[in-house]
């Protein structure tokens, strides 16, 4: 398969469409507007729609309507964004709609900075709207893995019956890279049936009735744990992350997505001088791979990194539980667009290291 | 014996949601009545909002989905962009459309999206008990407006009109529940703005001048009195926009 050199948000673009999607609905923000404009020229050739939402709230919900006529369907934001859609987010959950969301992540909070940053971490994996409820969340660490986790967002999407968001640092929205195409699924509306159909019209389940307000208790309930039981499920069949280097590793870093790339040079040189460094890279944000970190000897492992580009530290929280105050967790990170380089967690490295050895 | 008149397919064998007489309870009917008339059973789908006309998912018998508070027309935009065999009928109170829903209601109209949008106007939050709407007259008594809307909360905002300011939609009419001949008006302007959608005429915007005995604090009857002294001369009933020509 032949290799085609692509800026990070058209690549994006490009593997939801061949994936499937065949709708978009989304308003501009910086720093992913490539992907609409993208989706507005690409979308007609292939039968597919693009509308230009008059704001969030309004994309999300068109995402809303074309889930239910059973159309694989993208939107993407930046962290305002995302904001406005939570409650829209929150019912694809609660009707247990598929869709594919991108957050392609700029400085927060507030308007922020349109430069990249992972700044949204917290409301990406603990929902970001209300009600209590799960989505994966799919974090790639380069364009090509964006272009392979966005394509393989909508397959999660229908098996699940989810939403799926795609967490993007801005870089990799921007930067270009040669990547390798996945190759064009076939797409297919397919009028899926719906829960509340058995709740409101019970009488003729084969009209489709979707409401996320059942109001009878029991009914409701039942849905709930319909709906929990597939989150432990998630939870439990989509746990993903690379381990580089860790075999033997003394100081371990733990990063997603950009700050990912970075971290993983700099245990490539700290290896060089003799340190025994190793990477924890987190594939899915949601489920977190605490197994990763479970398994850690503290007798082994000196010291752990929580890297991101973010202040205040988000992903240690996760971190933190999945070490449980056995090994010591130092938190480093950049924020408002600001980032840092091997060099800047080198030093952080080999300064914790001499301060311990003191 | 002859049976001249049965319940509409496109309607559910059980008791409404509705209060005691409440002008929704007619609306559905007439809005079965035509699914039946044109035999769209099947292919129809309602777009409910949040608010009492949400309460017409135990009404209608045909594929609904209940939308987010004022989206509805964004969902409606959604379904029918992706399945244009379908007919979407959109149906939206006052707060859902000219509150919180404004943007995506103007912004549906603008598009001219092959939509029939049934605006119940009922001058009130009925769902929410008696808060105060964009339409609630001056004067009008609401919870949020004990003494009567006055000026500083704004005044009636009249959608038939500002949505006639668009070049974009096809049909817009405003009518009134209040008498059957009112409603025989009605339901032809359903009619109308249904076959638009048929026939991929673009957006339609049936206006229904509406009640809620429950939160006007009134016996039907009153409503009934309450809106045509008061409401239809706020609100000019009239066809506003007929074929895309003002
Ligand atoms: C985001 C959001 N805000 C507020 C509400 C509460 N709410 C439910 S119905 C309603 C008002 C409905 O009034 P209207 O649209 O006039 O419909 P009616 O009940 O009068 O027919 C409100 C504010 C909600 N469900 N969602
Ligand atoms: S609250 Fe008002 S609008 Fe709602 S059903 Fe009762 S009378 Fe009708
Ligand atoms: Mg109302």
């Amino acid at each position: 398969m032949s290799k085609l050199f692509i800026k990070g948000n058209e690549a994006i673009a490009e593997a939801a469409v061949r994936g499937g999607c065949r709708f978009f609905a989304g308003y501009p923000i910086t720093p992913q507007n490539e992907i609409p404009e993208y989706m507005s020229r690409r979308l007609p050739e292939v039968g597919g729609v693009f509308v230009q939402g008059e704001s969030e709230l309004a994309s999300i919900n068109m995402i809303y309507g074309a889930a239910y006529a059973g159309v694989s369907s993208l939107t993407s934001s930046s962290g305002p964004g995302l904001s406005l859609m939570a409650e829209g987010i929150s019912s694809l959950a609660a009707s247990g709609f598929p869709a594919v969301l991108v957050n392609m992540m700029r400085g927060g909070p507030g308007t922020g900075a349109i430069q990249g940053a992972q700044m949204d971490y917290m409301q990406a994996t603990r929902g970001g709207g209300h009600g209590g409820y799960r989505m994966p969340v799919l974090a790639p660490g380069s364009v090509q893995e964006a272009v392979d986790l966005v394509y393989e967002a909508f397959d999660i999407a229908w098996k699940y019956m989810t939403p799926v968001l795609v967490v993007a640092d801005g870089y990799i929205g921007s930067v270009m890279e040669a990547v390798e195409l996945p190759p064009m699924k076939e797409s297919k509306r397919k009028e899926f049936p719906l829960y509340t159909t058995v709740h409101l019209n019970p009488e003729n389940p084969h009209r489709r009735s979707s409401c996320t307000m059942i109001t009878n208790e029991v009914d409701h309930e039942e849905w709930n744990k319909v709906q929990a039981a597939k989150y432990e499920k998630m939870a439990e069949e989509l746990v993903r992350c690379e381990e580089f280097m860790m075999e033997d590793a003394e100081y371990v870093m733990v990063a997603y997505g950009t700050s990912a790339r970075v971290a993983r040079n700099a245990v490539i040189s700290l290896r060089e001088q003799g340190i025994k460094a190793g990477l924890i890279r987190p594939i899915l944000i949601w489920p977190y791979p605490y197994e990763a970190l479970r398994k850690l000897d503290p007798a082994k492992v000196k010291n752990i990194f929580c890297l991101e580009l973010s202040i205040p530290a988000q992903m240690v929280e996760d971190v933190r539980f999945g070490v449980y105050d056995r090994i010591p967790v130092t938190t480093y990170g950049r924020s408002a667009g600001l980032t840092f380089s091997e060099e800047d967690v080198e030093e952080l490295v080999k300064k914790t290291i001499e301060g311990g050895e003191k | 014996m002859e049976k001249i008149y049965s319940r509409p397919k496109a309607l559910q064998n059980r008791a409404t949601g509705y209060c005691p007489g409440c002008l929704h309870g007619t609306t559905v009917k007439i809005i079965a009545e035509l699914i039946d008339e044109f035999g769209i059973q099947d292919s129809t789908v309602a777009v409910l909002p949040i608010g009492c006309s949400a309460l017409d998912c135990w009404s209608f018998e045909t594929d609904m989905i209940i939308s987010l508070h004022g989206r509805a027309p964004a969902t409606a935009t959604g379904i029918k962009r992706n399945a244009p065999e379908k007919t979407v009928i959109v149906i939206q109170g006052d707060g859902d459309l000219a509150s919180i829903g404004l943007a995506e209601i103007m912004h549906a109209a603008n598009r001219g999206e092959n939509l029939t949008v049934i605006f119940m106007n009922n001058g009130i939050f009925g769902m929410t008990g008696g808060q105060m709407a964009p339409t609630t007259l001056i004067g009008q008594k609401a919870t949020t407006a004990q003494g009567g809307r006055t000026e500083a909360h704004g005044y009636p905002m009249h959608m038939c009109e500002i949505l006639n300011e668009l070049k974009a939609p096809y049909y817009i009419q405003r009518c009134a529940m209040d008498s059957p001949a009112h409603v025989r008006e009605a339901k032809k302007a359903i009619r109308k703005g249904l076959e638009n959608q048929m026939n991929g005429k673009g957006f339609s915007f049936i206006e229904l001048m509406s009640n809620c005995p429950t939160n006007w604090s009134m016996s039907a009857e009153k409503s009934i009195e309450y809106m045509r002294e008061y409401t239809l001369k706020e609100f000019q009933i009239g066809v506003y926009r007929d074929g895309g020509e003002k």
